[in-house]
């Protein structure tokens, strides 16, 4: 169980994996995650959404970022060898119907998560307009991917080394401008830029969908760790979510929450680079 | 503090026993009520408040048999009526006094399949040892026979011989039955239905096994070693067990029935959603529900800040909302994480706190504060978004609520503030969801707990049972052994009537 099939490295630090977890590549369904573990005694349960999964081969496709210390120790395992401890799919679905024209808007390896969604999106019958952005041109992964399955797609980097330079609100507002006005948005990305993409449709009255990466512990709605503001409401990243209207989530309290450990992280890391005590 | 040392409190007891023991035939009731209580055994308070070592360290054979020898074998035996599993807990504190400590430990396994377990963290003082004659008697509930404490010696005492012996599993019947969830409740119905012969698998949705047990109660209470000793012997007698296996998420319950041939399935999947004040605040940096800081700490390993890789806030002065067995666990693991004070803050008064008495004592030993009569009104933060203050308000007790308990009611214009930079919050659960959730057609009720028949722990859905915690609210581990042991009658009874 867990062996990793595939391991491909898609940019300077993100990587896909696929994984044998036939089960779950059964059960999953867009907008659906699982949490990991690579050392089951020490190590910490991490949040990864599926970005794709194949019920015939018993796979599902991970791709991350090595942003710490788990994500690194991920990194650094080959292909054939077992991820300790992979447990999912978890959270609710994203809701899929014929919406009438959405517009997917995928940031750094957030275009990840989107993958599958705008894929059922399309699949559903939807005119899915595709933005994706990225820092830098070799930060963007699976443009080729998104541009097969959008019906309209538009590329930017904020430096401009590749696409349009711009971030991915810029398009974002044109689109919204458009008459008629997109039924929906789904922005999926860092958390600063979910922000100002549903700051950005705010005016417009487009309802937009944004997926939320808080820190989890065990994913199951048992300790509250992963608790968002929605509105006038203390929901729970895990259970309620992943995905929320981006209109009534508390960004600000959310991206102060995920720094809580930062100080030790950082502390940490740097011990265990200089060998420090 | 005159903390007695464990070779002080044997020594005693071995020169009291010494007296007792050549004229206990003669003994009648009012002698044995002379003999001494005897006193449990603890680490150093002062030790023991940096490490995660078990702090009660258990009766020695000679403090076991006088604390037995107190009980006067009265004829109505109220004891029994109070432990809600039953145990002929005279007959096997008869064995103790006799120091016939394998026949005690047989007793307790016709009616117990968790001593060593129960003995810890049962809340004894309300229920066997509540009616307690000798402790009536004596006038004095402390007085009571330490029941719990012995029930632990005596599992100890076999754990130790390595006389553990699995129970006995009948000739495998070909039928399947599922276990959800391996608490206290799903390791019960895991031994009793695969002792008449059933196959069962355990599955669990954490990468470890053992529920709140694990993932809760920490260390210094009740070590991981008893809990896989209970796992072990499940596993030599044949139990399947899966790890990382959300039911409802990874299957769904009743595709366990339908499509992967299971012929029943019990669901114990406990308290979950943990309750927050709803005060302002709630959500800054520094603010965790203790079942996060308590599994932080516990199960990944967090308490071993250099090895674990789950980070643990650092937390200087701490405020424990609540007041019972979550509060004390979490109020003392911060302690132990090097919290310099803690309070806890109860809204009611010392006589009401539902946590264990022992427990609440051994708080106070290591320094921990309690702020009785008082709530928390808002937490308050600092520019960065971290917990730096905590705003409460006092209470007294007014007129009695339905529950008989004087109810706490505000004092107006009472606020004051509490320096923390952490707070805590343990005022509860509400039911684990992912089941209920995915789940359509089981009946829960409107707080999300499975409705169950009482006699069978049956659930509206056929062939599927429920108990413990998911069934109860956020119960107690006796209470959640009790309902698996009745699922699994009803279980064994449904499979053998099946054919
Ligand atoms: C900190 C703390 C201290 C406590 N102290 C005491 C005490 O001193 N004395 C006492 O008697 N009681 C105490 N309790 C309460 C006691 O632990 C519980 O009542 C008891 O454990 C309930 O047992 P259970 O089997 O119903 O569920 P749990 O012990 O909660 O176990 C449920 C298990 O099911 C798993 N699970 C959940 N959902 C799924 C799913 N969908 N699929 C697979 N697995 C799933 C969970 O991961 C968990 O391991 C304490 C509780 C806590 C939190
Ligand atoms: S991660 Fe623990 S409740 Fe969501």
């Amino acid at each position: 169980m867990n062996q990793i099939t595939l391991k491909k490295q898609l940019s300077t630090d993100v990587f896909l994996m696929k994984v044998r977890a036939p089960l779950i590549a059964e059960e999953r369904k867009a907008g659906q995650f699982i949490m990991l573990q690579v050392d089951d005694d020490f190590g910490e349960r991490i949040p990864l959404t599926i970005a794709d999964a194949s019920e015939k081969d018993g796979t599902i496709t991970l791709i991350f970022q090595v942003v710490g210390k788990t994500t690194s120790d991920l990194a650094a395992l080959s292909e054939g060898e077992a991820i300790p401890s992979v447990v999912g799919p978890l959270g609710k679905p994203t809701h899929i119907e014929k919406f009438g024209t959405v517009v997917c808007v995928g940031g750094g390896i957030g275009v990840a998560p989107l993958h599958p969604i705008a894929q059922a999106l399309k699949k559903a019958g939807n005119h899915v307009i595709t933005i994706i952005g990225a820092r830098t041109k070799n930060l963007l992964i699976l443009e080729d991917e998104m541009r097969a399955i959008a019906d309209e797609f538009i590329v930017c980097t904020d430096d401009g080394s590749y696409g349009r330079k711009a971030l991915v609100t810029v398009p974002l507002k044109e689109v919204c401008e458009k008459n008629p006005k997109p039924a929906m948005a789904i922005a999926i990305g860092p958390p600063v830029m979910m922000k100002f993409c549903a700051e950005t449709t705010r005016p417009y009255k487009v309802f937009t969908q944004v997926s939320l990466n808080t820190i989890m512990v065990d994913g199951t709605g048992m300790c509250g760790g992963c608790r968002v503001n929605v509105g006038d409401k203390v929901k729970f990243v895990c259970v309620d979510g992943p995905e929320f209207d981006g209109h009534l989530v508390d960004f600000d309290n959310m991206i102060s929450r995920l720094s809580s450990y930062k100080d030790i992280e950082t502390k940490k890391h740097r011990c265990k680079l200089e060998g420090c005590k | 503090m005159n903390h007695k040392t464990e070779t002080e409190l044997h020594n005693q007891a071995v020169k009291d026993l010494a007296e007792v023991l050549p004229k206990i035939a003669q003994y009648k009731a009012k002698d044995r009520l002379k003999i001494p209580a005897q006193d449990m055994p603890c680490q150093d308070p002062v030790v023991r408040r940096s490490n995660l070592n078990e702090v009660a360290l258990g009766y020695t054979l000679e403090q076991a048999r006088l604390e037995a020898m107190r009980c006067i074998q009265c004829k109505n035996k109220p004891c029994i009526a109070g432990c809600p599993v039953e145990i002929d807990i005279p007959r096997f504190v008869q064995h103790v006094a006799e120091g016939d400590i394998q026949k005690a430990i047989d007793a307790i396994k016709e009616f117990s399949l968790l001593p060593a377990i129960c003995g810890r963290v049962c809340p004894q003082e309300t229920q066997c040892q509540l009616t307690c004659t000798t402790g009536k008697s004596l006038k004095d509930i402390d007085k009571a026979v330490a029941i719990g404490r012995l029930e632990r010696f005596v599992a100890d005492w076999e754990r130790t011989q390595g006389t553990i012996k699995a129970p006995l599993v009948k000739t495998e019947t070909g039928r399947k039955v599922a276990v959800v969830g391996s608490g206290p409740a799903g390791l019960v119905v895991a031994a009793d239905v695969r002792r008449e012969g059933h196959k069962v698998v355990l599955f669990e949705a954490f990468h470890k096994t053992g529920g709140v047990m694990r993932y809760g109660i920490p260390e210094f209470r009740l070590p991981n070693e008893i809990v896989d000793q209970e796992i072990d012997t499940l596993k030599k007698m044949g139990v399947e067990i899966k790890t990382n296996f959300v039911v409802g998420r990874t299957r769904k319950l009743t595709d366990l029935l339908d499509k992967d041939g299971f012929d029943a399935v019990f669901v114990g999947t406990g308290a979950g959603l943990p309750m927050f004040m709803g005060i302002e605040g709630e959500n800054l940096i520094g603010v965790f529900s203790a079942n996060e800081y308590l599994t932080r700490a516990n199960l990944m390993r967090a308490f071993d800040r250099d090895n674990a890789d789950t980070p643990m806030y650092y937390s200087k002065y701490v405020a424990v909302l609540g007041g019972g067995n979550v509060a004390m666990d979490a109020a003392r693991m911060a302690k132990r994480l090097g919290a310099k004070e803690v309070y806890v803050v109860y809204r009611r008064t010392e006589v009401e706190m539902p946590a264990r008495k022992e427990e609440v004592a051994h708080a106070k030993e290591e320094g921990i504060h309690f702020y009785f009569l008082q709530n928390a009104k808002r937490i308050l933060g600092d520019d960065k978004g971290r917990v730096r203050a905590m705003e409460c308000l006092r209470y007294e007790l007014g007129e009695p609520d339905s529950s008989g308990r004087r109810r706490p009611v505000v004092i107006e214009g009472s606020e004051f503030t509490l320096d923390v930079d952490t707070v805590i919050v343990a005022i509860g659960n509400g039911s684990n969801p992912l089941i209920g959730q995915t789940t359509p057609n089981l009946n829960v009720n409107k707080w999300g707990n499975i409705i169950v028949d009482k006699e069978t722990q049956k659930t509206n859905i056929n062939r599927i049972y429920a108990g413990g915690d998911i069934v109860l609210g956020a119960a107690t581990v006796i209470l959640a052994m009790g309902e698996g042991r009745r699922a699994a009658a009803a279980i064994n009874k449904l499979l053998a009537g099946a054919g």
